[in-house]
């Protein structure tokens, strides 16, 4: 791992999870920094989503330290944890939309639930949140299960980006997307960034990704950040796992 | 950094310019959208109006929203209206919701006479449709149950004996309490009021005929389709929205057969074993309380119930129990079927499976009872 890194906006020190008696993560290690989009990556059931997780406090860690905005998230009371929550916004796998509200409903939720404001602003929020997602305004009255599946990533997208949070989780945003949307999905993420400052935490298997919307790379093996690094430093890598992975048959594809 | 936004008029020549300053961010939605609305009202005092961002500290959706909201309805209002001192930072972010069309908010529809009129009216006319839907389970299930008879390979004996144990085996204490308790509790009403007329003795009578006629199946019948039932429903329903039965059927298995076949049975297997535990429970409670209440001992208890009850007795509550079955089987498979793909969805159908599985079972006990008495038994 590097070392300290003084902006961090979430910091996460030798944690350890364990489900019985299978050790998931073992005393890892991670900085993400401010405005930087991090892309994690690893062999699939490596603890990706377990670790996404984990710091946003939904699997129980056995040891070990999390802060989020500077906020020791065992150490915060209920007030100061709301406050995190409320920065931070949580693609799912699978979207996790609420299968009883339409997509309107779906994105207006944490808007109506968090700030006053008038359903006129509401709406056209919503609109705008569609738009910023590649979504027009006319699924706005459709319920999740009329959706199809890349729909739902946008969808579930444009909700965790609802209250323009600082930092979000992407748990595999591109999977399941054919590679035209995924490329602009990571252009839309790219320009998020930029636009809103946004800091990007997202666990992904496509290469694509990596190679044009992440600044920097960080690799799950063992249960702890076995590398973490520009693109360039994990091509570079003699790690196997790592050169077998950027350096693949597939890897290739995408670099010519 | 985290100033609280304001937005200021300050008169230049015949224009006017508005500074925007301080976080026009999210948090502060609520007061952006005063300060904008109030703006808004401008419309038609000055022949230009800036709107100059250049001291707005951070800005987000939210705010870019509002300030290009404040800028065409200025527009609207035939004013000429401009945004200055954007930073680059900002400006792809305004850029974004200038795409942004305003539509009119949908208006939900309120509740009116007429509309819930037309929902009672669509309510009954579904009855139709209800009971054709139940009628064609049926056949569909027999239509199964008559090709695994052609096809014994077909039938799932382990997954029918899973059911059986979770509808039957597992349902036993449950049963066994409730319908121990109802025994007592006739018991101690009979005695109570027959007292009256010297008649204590008669509470086996009534005792006997009640429980093995009508309560000790009707009730058992009435628990398991609020205990299997639902059950039934809210598992063929969640598969249905995850894509299972679809699963199963493009894969060549008919999900009547391998999904509601075993559950069919198990039921129907079911509900006579538990309707004749419940009936002998329910006889050995009343007859507790007889002894201890009412000082009818066991063996005056024993020699009435054998004077006063006969065999058809029995045999008529216990040849109603797997009609009855079917009858909860049938609706909890057609509702879980039913299934939309929402969480609402679920839970209304499995509502409406305990519901229409309970009423069917009392309306089945009312046509049987016509029958019976008209046949004499």
């Amino acid at each position: 791992m590097a070392g300290e890194i003084s902006d961090a906006i979430i910091r996460v020190r030798d944690i350890t999870v364990q489900f019985g008696t299978t050790r998931v993560l073992d005393g890892l290690n991670l900085d993400v920094k401010r405005g930087e989009i991090l892309g994690f990556v690893g062999p699939s059931g490596a603890g990706k989503s377990v670790l996404t997780r984990t710091i946003i406090g939904l699997v129980p860690k056995l040891a070990g330290r999390i802060e989020v905005f500077g906020v020791d998230l065992d150490k915060a009371n209920t007030a100061e944890r709301r406050g995190v929550e409320r920065r931070w916004g949580i693609l799912f796998q699978q979207g996790a939309l609420f299968s009883s509200l339409t997509v309107r409903q779906n994105i207006q939720f944490p808007v109506r639930e968090y700030l006053k404001v008038s359903q006129r602003l509401l709406d056209e929020i919503m609109v705008a949140k569609l738009g910023m997602v590649g979504l027009k305004p006319e699924v706005a009255d459709r319920y999740p299960s009329e959706l199809s599946g890349g729909m739902v990533k946008r969808v579930a997208l444009a909700r965790a980006l609802a209250l323009d949070p600082e930092l979000v989780f992407l748990d595999e945003p591109t999977s399941g997307l054919d590679p035209i949307g995924a490329g602009d999905f990571d252009e839309l993420v790219r320009t998020l960034q930029r636009t809103l400052g946004l800091t990007v935490f997202m666990v992904t298997h496509d290469l694509d990704s990596l190679y044009t919307a992440c600044d920097r790379i960080a690799v799950l093996g063992n249960g702890k950040i076995i590398a973490a690094g520009s693109i360039a430093d994990m091509k570079a890598s003699k790690h196997p796992w790592l050169n077998q992975y950027f350096n693949g048959k597939r890897a290739r594809a995408v670099v010519v | 950094m985290n100033g609280n936004p304001t937005l200021e008029r300050i008169a230049s020549g015949n224009g006017l310019a508005l500074c925007a300053a301080g976080s026009w961010t999210a948090r502060f939605a609520p007061v952006l959208e005063r300060l904008v609305t109030d703006a808004e009202k401008l419309g038609g005092s000055r022949p230009n109006i800036f709107i100059d961002v250049s001291q707005v500290s951070k800005l987000d959706t939210f705010g870019a929203w509002l300030i290009e909201r404040l800028r065409r309805s200025l527009t609207e209002g035939g004013i000429e209206a401009q945004i200055a001192g954007l930073s680059a930072n900002y400006s792809s972010l305004v850029d974004e919701v200038r795409r942004v069309k305003a539509q009119p908010v949908l208006e939900t529809s309120a509740v009116t006479i007429s509309g819930m009129l037309e929902q009672v009216g669509r309510s009954v006319a579904g009855v139709g449709g209800t009971l054709v839907g139940l009628i064609d389970m049926l056949g569909a299930v027999l239509a199964a149950a008559g090709n695994v008879v052609i096809h014994p390979r077909g039938f799932r004996l382990t997954s029918t004996i899973h059911h059986l144990e979770q509808v039957c085996w597992r349902a036993v204490p449950i049963v066994v309490l409730i319908t121990f308790l109802i025994g007592c509790i006739i018991a101690q009403q009979g005695i109570f009021h027959f007292r009256q007329f010297g008649a204590d003795i008669f509470v086996v009578d009534m005792l006997g005929v009640l429980v093995l006629r009508e309560i000790g199946v009707l009730l058992v019948a009435i628990m398991v389709a609020g205990r299997s039932g639902s059950a039934y429903t809210a598992e063929l329903g969640s598969m249905k929205m995850r894509e299972e039965i679809d699963a199963l059927r493009t894969m060549g298995f008919d999900p009547i057969e391998v999904l509601i076949l075993p559950r069919m049975l198990a039921l129907v297997l079911a509900l006579p074993i538990l309707a004749f535990l419940g009936a002998m429970a329910a006889l050995y409670g009343g007859g507790l309380v007889a002894w201890l209440y009412g000082g009818v001992d066991p063996e005056a208890f024993l020699l009435r119930l054998r004077d006063a009850i006969s065999i058809n007795h029995f045999i008529v509550g216990i040849i109603k129990a797997p009609v009855m079955a079917a009858v909860i089987g049938i609706v909890a498979c057609v509702e879980g079927l039913a299934v939309q793909g929402s969480a609402e969805s679920l839970g209304q159908h499995t509502t409406s499976s305990v519901v229409k599985g309970i009423f069917l079972v009392i309306v089945m006990d009312g046509v049987f009872a016509i029958f019976f008495a008209s046949i004499g038994m």
